[in-house]
């Protein structure tokens, strides 16, 4: 891998975690447009890779947390489970909708995430 | 009980279309229709991401939408980037970063849907090539 790319992609994981301490918004709003706007991913692999690193994320954080007694078990499986539902038909729906339309989604979800920061 | 199961199946489909974790929604529907603080609420959100991101990330894997590599590399790049940013918390204003940050997202929003205006006129013009 050239070094340039490794530099980037260590930057990325770094801001993303950075934001996540910072204000539990996770490493996904950050990690998904660095890799489509700086790393010259397509839409499809950037939110692919960006699950398969919120994997590692939230796996890390949920022990840290759950150290604490923080983590409450049933009510989190409770959301959970149904939202695995929910991933499901949106990798499916994903697959056939335009590479642009996930493009404007995602700019509706950054508005929303900008809203609720400033609203919080 | 029925709000919290709409919610989270709602971040599923979110997640799995922009490849989030899913907080966004999670968050709130363990705060407002589960009564959890904001700290639980937070916390326990990890918890529910973790599966979500887990059947997510194997569904795009296999339709060829996964640089494993890379993402492993930024899950574990992201552990130094969240001990700096919990340190940094609690040393800077949280509204004026909040505030930044949101900024910033407003900003990258903007990237995206330059994008895909752009995307879609390269359609246009092409369709209506004679």
């Amino acid at each position: 891998m050239p070094r340039a790319r490794v530099l980037k992609l260590a930057f990325t994981g770094t801001a993303a975690g950075l934001f996540s301490g910072l204000f539990g918004v996770g490493g996904g709003t950050v990690i998904v447009p660095l890799l489509v706007l700086w790393l010259g991913y397509d839409e499809r692999t950037a939110t692919g890779t960006s699950l398969s690193a919120i994997v590692v994320i939230a796996a890390m954080a949920t022990i840290t947390q759950g150290a604490f007694g923080n983590v409450e078990l049933a009510k989190g499986l409770l959301v959970g489970l149904p939202a695995v539902g929910g991933v499901l038909l949106g990798t499916w729906a994903q697959q056939r909708v335009r590479t642009e339309t996930i493009s404007l989604l995602f700019a509706l979800l950054l508005l929303a995430v900008a809203i609720d920061l400033v609203l919080s | 009980m029925i709000i919290a199961i709409v919610m989270g199946a709602a971040a599923g489909v979110v997640s799995g279309l922009l490849g989030v974790g899913g907080g966004i929604l999670f968050v709130p529907a363990l705060t407002l229709a589960l009564s959890l603080s904001q700290v639980t609420a937070e916390a326990t959100s990890l918890l529910a991401i973790i599966p979500v991101a887990l059947v997510g990330a194997a569904r795009q894997h296999r339709y060829g939408n996964v640089e494993v590599r890379d993402g492993v590399a930024l899950g574990a790049l992201s552990a130094v980037g969240v001990l700096a940013g919990v340190g940094l918390a609690n040393l800077l204003p949280e509204r004026a970063l909040k505030l930044s940050f949101a900024g910033l997202m407003l900003i990258v929003a903007g990237q995206f849907l330059r994008r895909y205006w752009r995307a879609r006129r390269a359609t246009d013009e092409y369709s209506s090539r004679p």
